[in-house]
Formats: structure tokens, sequence, C-alpha cells
């Protein structure tokens, strides 16, 4: 059986209770809204941009603690990415939490390494992700489901 | 009347380990685990008198016949109603009123009718009267609930009036366990020429529910919810209003005659069941009546009570929990939130200690917001749960509160 502490390791525990980027990125150059109706979650993920670059992204909503953590860590990442670095940073992201390979990740997103071990948990943690992408590439609102 | 642990001998599925543990299984309300006696119906069915009904002079196909429709009959006495004709097998109660928006309001309904539903509807009593408005211009109206979770029968009344064309209401809330008062809500929507549906997906599992006392006018159960396989459940109606009303489907079985020019209905039930049903489905639920009918309702509603008085009192006493839906009325349903614990990781760390809850909004969207919350944890329960697997629930949610509160 799949270790719960593998799953909430003290780094996710402690961006769920305290986030660091919960806000309104401003100037805001794009928003995008996540759903996840069977959980009734909702994020709304304002970004900053400018040209290709990510200047700073902020993240707004309710959720569980896998998914306000990595809405949180996910913007820690993002700062001074690249539309591109976040696209392939998903990509391994994703690999990660559904357990499709070992990508190398920044550390940061590494602590979800767990959640492959809890399949019904992955749209938990990949909801701030999808919402973001889909917003960066224009699309203003996302689901899980 | 058996002991608990001889009850929950009968379900197979129970007597299984999730990772170290024990399961623990209290989610019941999404559906409820099977007895040996219903497995073995179904299995019976398809090894030795698999054929279609209603239409071979085989024998195979006169003893499937003859289960088939023992089974609306067990189903018919069960309800309290008159005959088995007032029965007909659908998937569900969703597909009941589904057929009964779209066969009986769909041509009788217009611009100017409306329909009273209240806001402790599952989604599945929401959508297909949503449906029906925007096919045929009529208007939705949602009657009100009390914090407590607890219908509030004076806004009910208020929004009842001579337009009311459908009164469409739970009987038990599958999201907060709330009973609905279902014989006084059929008079007061009679009274004001309302036709009156219950959904009762949530009652006939745990409760005696006799359609005429009640005095509605149609009555939507599911299978699954009351011991029976998936994809069976019935439509209860009244004989006049099934008879005047328009087929759902067309296809086999439902026809008197086919030809090119001119195709007559089959009688009631018929009418309403085109295409081979789920004969084994209906096989099992009809097992799933005698189980029910061996147990006893009465037995059921006591040992379930005390669930609920006990596990209402074991939960209110955890630091930090909140406990959602305190209607005076209720089913073994709790619901509940934990402070600083968002409900799907406590679900995730229940399920870890073996415990199966649900999480979510439980498909009453309207509802979890109506209470000012987006979801919450729900413990629901049958006559195989103990008070043990409601201490088991305890420990899983202090675990929940050390790792996340």
């Amino acid at each position: 059986m799949s270790d719960l502490r593998e799953l909430y390791l003290e780094m996710v525990t402690d961006h769920a209770k305290n986030p660091r980027h919960r806000g309104k990125a401003e100037p805001c150059s794009c928003i995008g809204t996540g759903n996840n109706p069977l959980c009734g979650d909702k994020l709304v993920i304002t970004i900053n941009k400018k040209g290709d670059s990510i200047v700073n992204v902020k993240f707004d909503g309710e959720g569980c603690a896998i998914s306000i953590a990595s809405a949180d860590l996910m913007a820690e990442v993002l700062a001074g990415k690249s539309v591109n670095d976040a696209k392939n940073l998903f990509e391994g992201f994703h690999q990660l939490v559904t357990g499709e390979g070992n990508p190398e990740v920044p550390k940061k997103l590494a602590v979800f390494s767990g959640v492959r071990e809890f399949p019904m948990r992955v749209k938990c943690a990949t909801l701030a992700w999808h919402t973001i992408i889909a917003a960066l590439d224009g699309s203003t609102e996302v689901t899980t489901e | 009347m058996r002991q608990i642990s001889q009850i929950a001998d009968a379900f197979p599925a129970l007597h299984q380990s999730v990772g170290e543990n024990p399961l623990v299984y209290l989610d019941s309300a999404a559906t409820t685990q099977k007895p040996e006696c219903v497995i073995d119906a179904v299995n019976h069915y398809y090894k030795s008198d698999n054929a279609n009904i209603h239409r071979g002079v085989h024998q195979l196909s006169m003893r499937a016949t003859k289960d088939y429709e023992g089974a609306r009959g067990k189903i018919a006495s069960l309800l309290g109603a008159a005959s088995s004709d007032n029965i007909i097998f659908v998937r569900g109660a969703t597909e009941a009123i589904n057929l009964i928006a779209q066969s009986y309001g769909r041509p009788r309904l217009s611009d100017g009718d409306e329909i009273l539903i209240t806001e402790m509807e599952h989604h599945s009593n929401i959508v297909p009267w949503q449906l029906l408005c925007e096919q045929t211009g009529a208007s939705l109206k949602v009657a009100k609930i009390h914090d407590d979770g607890s219908l509030n029968i004076d806004s009910f009344k208020e929004l009842l009036g001579e337009n009311t064309a459908i009164a469409s209401f739970t009987h038990v809330s599958n999201a907060i366990g709330t009973v609905n008062p279902a014989q006084e809500l059929c008079l007061l929507a009679k009274n004001a020429g309302a036709v009156t549906v219950i959904d009762g997906a949530q009652a006939t599992g745990h409760m005696k529910v006799d359609v005429q006392e009640i005095g509605c006018d149609f009555y939507a159960t599911s299978g699954h919810k009351m011991f029976g396989p998936t994809g069976i459940g019935c439509l209860y109606g009244t004989h006049q209003l099934l008879s005047d009303m328009e087929p759902y489907q067309g296809g086999g079985d439902m026809i008197l005659s086919v030809s090119f020019e001119e195709t007559t209905w089959n009688k009631v039930p018929f009418k309403f069941e085109a295409g081979t049903p789920n004969i084994a489905g209906a096989i099992g639920l009809g097992a799933a009546v005698d189980f029910i009918n061996e147990l006893g309702y009465d037995s059921i509603y006591t040992l379930e009570h005390e669930l609920l008085v006990y596990g209402t009192k074991v939960l209110k006493n955890i630091e930090g929990v909140r406990l959602v839906g305190t209607a005076s009325e209720k089913c073994a349903i709790i619901s509940f939130t934990v402070d600083g614990v968002h409900p799907h990781d406590v679900g995730t760390i229940c399920d870890h200690e073996g415990v199966a809850i649900r999480t979510g909004n439980h498909c009453a969207e309207p509802l979890i917001h109506r209470l000012g919350l987006n979801a919450t944890c729900r413990a629901s329960f049958s006559i195989y749960n103990s008070t043990t697997d409601i201490d088991k629930l305890a420990t899983a949610i202090q675990k929940a509160i050390t790792i996340l509160g």
C-alpha cells in the first residue's frame, strides 16, 4: 500500500497551509479558470507575462492540499521561465505524477512524485498546470473531468 | 433478526482488505454492496435460464419471462403499488425521471407552466427538468431549505400555484440525509393541481415506502442502492397517467402492431420498455427485494438509526468536525467537513485506513453551494455496518487532522 507520507510530504502540506502565491498577478496578461467538478475545486490563475517570458504567476480559489500546493509550487517554479519552458515542465510534471516516466524535474516539483501511487489524485495535482497551459494558449476555462 | 455480523457475512465484497486494513464500506448512498443471493440470482439467470423474454415459446424464454415478470411483481408489492402494471423497469432513478419529463411532460407543458423542485435535489432531479423547460418554455421553481437541511415547507407552499404542472422532490437527500415529509408535500401539490414525482433512490433501501399511502403520481428508484445490480431501477406511475402517456423510446416489445403506415403501442407497462431490457438486472433486483423482506424494513430502519445516532455523536465530538445537515428527520447519511482539511484529502486518508467514504458535492452542487460549501465528506451507512466501523472512521479523521489540520 502506498504510503501517505509520500503523498503529503512536509513541503506539500506547508505550501497547502501557507501558500506564497495566492492572489492576482499585476499587471495581468492572461487569466485561466480550472474546474474539477467532481471535487468542487476551482482555481483562477493569473499570469503577468512580458513577451514570451512569464514574470510571475498567482492563483486563487479553493482546492485540496494537493491542488493548492501544486498551484503554489507551480507559480514558484514558473517565475522567469518562457512559455516553452512552462510546457516542457508540465510535460515532465505530468509524467512524474502519472508514473509514465522518470523525468528530470525541479526539486519543488519532485515532491509530487508520491501522487503516482494515488491515481485518483492526479487530476488534483495537474489542475493548476492544465489551467495555466490553456491560459497561455489563449483558452480561459478548463476542466479536469 | 440476524446479527450484524451475520448480515455482513452475506455480502462477499465486504470481506477484503484495502492495503493493510480490512475494508470499512461507508459509501452505501453511492451504491450498496450486493448480498450473495442477488449475485446468485444474476448468475443463475445467465447460467441456466438465459433467453429473451416475452417472445419465445421455448422453455428458457418462459423461465426468463416468469422470473423477470416475477421481479416486477415483487417490487410492486414492496412499494405498495396496486398492480405490477404500475411498475416500469428502467436503468435507474435517473432514467425514470427523464422518462417522466419526456413522456409525460414534453407533450403537455408549455410556456407559463411551472415545475417545482427543491434546493436539496440530486442533479438527476434537476437537469431532466431543465431540459424539459428548454423544450417546452416551462420554468423551474426551487423551494428553499432551512440551514439545518430540512425543507422550508412555507417556501414549497408559496411556490405552488395554478401554474405548477409538476412538483418533483427527493424522498431522502443523498448528500445530507434529510427525509422529506412525502405524504404532506404530495397532498399540498395535489391540492394545487400538480402532478407529483418523488425521487426515491435513497429511500427504498432503508425505509418502508408505500406509494399509495404517500399519494404520489410517480415514484422513481434505483436497484443498486437497495442491494440490487446496477443498471436496473423502476418507475412507479398511476395507471391513468401511464396509460395516457406517450412511449419513451420506440423499438421491439413496446408495440402491439407495426406497419409502415401506422404503429400501435403495447399496453402499460410494456409500452415503456422498448428493446431487450436488463433481464438479469431485474431478476437480481427481485432477489434484492426478497432479501429486504427477509430482514424487514423495521429492523433495517432500527439498525441504521442506531448507526446514525452513534455516528452523529462520535463525529460531533471530534474537534474541528462540523456536521452538514442536521434535520430532525434523517436517514443514516452523515455529511461533514473538517476544519483546515479539504474533503478530498480526508477521503484519501480515510481510504488509506481502509475506510471508504465519498467526498465532493455528491451530484447536488446547488445544495452544497446553498450550504456555503464547495464539498463535504459523506459517510453513509447500511445494514452491514457497525459502530466499530464508525470508530474506525473517527480514527481516520483524527489522522487527517494530524497530517493536515
